[in-house]
């Protein structure tokens, strides 16, 4: 790979909590080229989000984040709050999943996606408007003219979504974080939103940051993939490889987990045993050989991460296809 | 399959449910069509999917079977007796053999009672079975749901969402009821735990021999679990067909464009799949469309203009077991495809 546009090293996340320290995020490292569309996938609770709030400062003040992330020949994590400030939206720019709760309902849509214009780049109040007609009609919302001065009451949630992104690209961010963009959506809607991304990208550039529990979504438009399990990376891998060769046993059941058309119905959905464990109390050893098929005693060290196939690294001592038994 | 059954489990006919919104202060208000004119009949033993996005008032159907909504028109049939306008007290002997499992296994479960006692409470309050007898069948039912026996003496904070949506299944099949309505019940689980949860409803089904109205929005999960599949779309049913034949000759262009816009967990496969992107949103059931109801999203609007501007086409028999609601379908005449090759694409997409 190139020089990486951002590049994460061990980075760790815990939380003081009253039932002690929560281990969100355990010594996680990825980097993302330019132009780039990374997937960072797992279950709830894997620390796929806090992963991403904890690069932008996103995180509440109990939580206590430790390693490097590299942008632009600085580590974020040393900025001051000002500094960040002028990173995040501008550079960085985040979408949630949630489009109806992270706009505000009393300023209309251009006025929010005005803010950002003038806040970050100074642009005039006339000359915000203009622009942010171009960046609605950039989202392919109809009717740009008449959309911006409506309320997000007044829009469907697709509408609000690319709303949402439309205010992310204001600044033409070099990379966009998107957190699971289309888990509240219709499948219909869900379809153009990934259609929209696809563009961006192609269009701007931007690299993209995905976070999402739904491997059709990465299936669909993710270049690499980051599988999370409980706080650590289980595999990685570009997403043609990673279908076709899973080399983790969690990666191997989730894939079996899902039911999908086919021709031939299967009998049974594969099942992964047990529960993610607490990340109050997590192990010492590969999170997962609680769950797995394959644990025996190599398992009871936190595994390392070693290349399994080229440029395919997974956390698992007995890697691959076949059951060990 | 359900033809061969002999009187159906439950007969839904001319089904609307209108809801009165607004208007209190204003004078008027306006009326939204959740439900308009559903019919369908769900046999012995079968497993019906009920498929829609949000809006197409899925959920506003069962609401109505279960009577938790009051329909504004039609009749529902419980193995041939007709409840629709039964009071609460009548209702009561009949509500053992109908349940339902909700989606939500967090807020559907009484945090202040042992996950035990919420099984037990349908036995306890239907006066079948007291004391160590209950204690036996509530243990049994764990055993049935996959679940220690120990796990009874537990509250529902405790379990896992997995563990919780086991016991709602627990408490609505204690009574062995005929009908088992089910509202997206995996909906709000991780994937490796919907996985259980849908072996689990498969295994229940065949062991004990209900029928299950099954609820989602994810074509995916019918596919795996249900005989036969009814898409809704803004309060109708638009097409009904067995699994095979929906998956594989999917008619009307909704129904088209919903297979082809769920995603496949395989990146080849699904970059080469056509999708079509539907145009605009779903229009609001306060005020749908004027005749068909898709039409302001219809790729094929023009094809079927000016005929679905004012009419609204009936569920009509496309071929045996295969009813669709469109202009454009005739029997043994199918609809165009929507995506050149996009719908052969869905069916023959594997792992």
């Amino acid at each position: 790979m190139a020089e990486p546009l951002l590049e994460v090293a061990d980075l760790s996340v815990r939380f003081d909590t009253d039932d002690g320290q929560v281990h969100a995020v355990d010594r996680l490292s990825f980097a993302l080229a330019a132009g780039e569309v990374l997937g960072i996938v797992g279950e709830s609770g894997c620390g796929k989000s806090v992963t991403c709030m904890s690069l932008l400062g996103l995180l509440p003040e109990t939580a206590a984040v430790s390693g490097r992330v590299e942008f632009g020949g600085v580590d974020l994590l040393g900025l001051s709050p000002r500094r960040l400030r002028q990173v995040r939206g501008r550079q960085i720019s985040y979408v949630f999943q949630e489009p109806m709760t992270s706009l505000n309902p009393v300023f209309t849509v251009g006025r929010q996606i005005g803010e950002v214009l003038h806040r970050h780049l100074g642009l005039s109040r006339g000359a915000a408007r203009k622009r942010t007609i171009e960046l609605l009609e950039l989202v392919r919302i109809p009717a740009p003219e008449r959309r911006v001065d409506e309320y997000p009451h007044q829009l469907s949630g697709g509408m609000r979504q690319r709303v949402m992104i439309a205010m992310a690209l204001a600044c033409d961010p070099q990379i966009l974080i998107a957190d699971e963009p289309t888990t509240a959506l219709d499948v219909t809607i869900q379809a153009g939103i990934l259609d929209l991304m696809r563009e961006v990208r192609e269009r701007l550039g931007t690299a993209i940051i995905l976070i999402t529990h739904n491997l059709g979504v990465i299936a669909d438009i993710a270049d690499r993939v980051v599988v999370m399990y409980a706080g650590r990376k289980a595999e990685e891998a570009a997403v043609h490889e990673l279908f076709a060769h899973p080399q983790h046993p969690y990666t191997i059941g989730l894939l079996g987990a899902i039911p999908r058309p086919a021709e031939e119905r299967p009998e049974r959905l594969q099942e992964i045993p047990g529960r993610v464990p607490s990340l109050a109390e997590l192990p010492d050893r590969c999170a997962f050989a609680d769950r797995c098929p394959r644990a025996d005693a190599a398992c009871e060290h936190v595994p390392p991460l070693h290349l399994a196939r080229p440029e395919h690294v997974v956390a698992c001592v007995h890697p691959g296809a076949e059951v060990h038994a | 399959m359900s033809e061969a059954a002999g009187r159906p489990a439950l007969e839904v006919e001319g089904l609307v449910k209108h809801f009165t919104v607004g208007g209190r202060f204003t004078g008027g208000g306006a009326t939204v069509h959740a439900v308009d004119d559903v019919s369908f009949t769900l046999g012995e033993g079968e497993m019906l999917g009920l498929v829609g996005e949000s809006g197409s008032g899925k959920s506003t159907v069962a609401n109505c079977i279960m009577r938790l909504v009051e329909p504004t028109a039609g009749s529902i049939r419980l193995q041939g007796r007709d409840i629709t306008h039964l009071s609460r007290r009548e209702l009561r002997p009949l509500r053992r053999s109908l349940h339902m499992v909700f989606q939500d296994p967090y807020s559907s479960l009484n945090p202040r009672m042992t996950v035990g006692a919420i099984v037990a409470e349908p036995l306890r309050l239907h006066r079948l079975a007291a004391g160590g007898e209950r204690e036996r069948r509530v243990v049994e039912m764990f055993d049935r749901v996959g679940l220690r026996p120990e796990v009874r003496h537990r509250y529902p904070h405790e379990l896992s969402g997995g563990q919780r949506q086991r016991v709602g299944l627990a408490r609505s099949l204690v009574l062995q009821p005929s009908v088992l309505i089910a509202d997206e019940p995996v909906s709000a689980l991780d994937v490796s735990v919907q996985a259980s949860i849908l072996n689990l409803l498969r295994d229940l089904q065949r062991d004990m021999g209900f029928s299950c109205l099954f609820i989602t929005h994810d074509l995916a999960t019918v596919e795996f679990l249900c005989d036969r599949v009814a898409v809704m779309y803004l309060g109708q049913i638009v097409e009904t067909a067995t699994w095979t034949e929906l998956f594989r000759n999917p008619q009307h262009p909704y129904t088209q464009a919903l297979l082809s816009a769920a995603v496949v967990p395989d990146p080849v496969a699904q970059r080469e799949r056509k999708r079509v992107v539907l145009e605009g949103d779903i229009p609001s059931p306060a005020a749908p469309p004027s005749g068909c109801r898709f039409r302001t999203r219809c790729p094929l609007h023009e094809l079927s203009a000016p005929a679905s501007d004012t009419e609204q086409p009936p569920l009509r028999e496309f071929a045996p077991g295969h009813a669709v609601a469109c202009h454009l379908a005739a029997a043994g005449k199918p609809v165009p495809r929507i995506a050149d090759s996009g719908g052969d694409k869905v069916a023959t997409t594997s792992g």
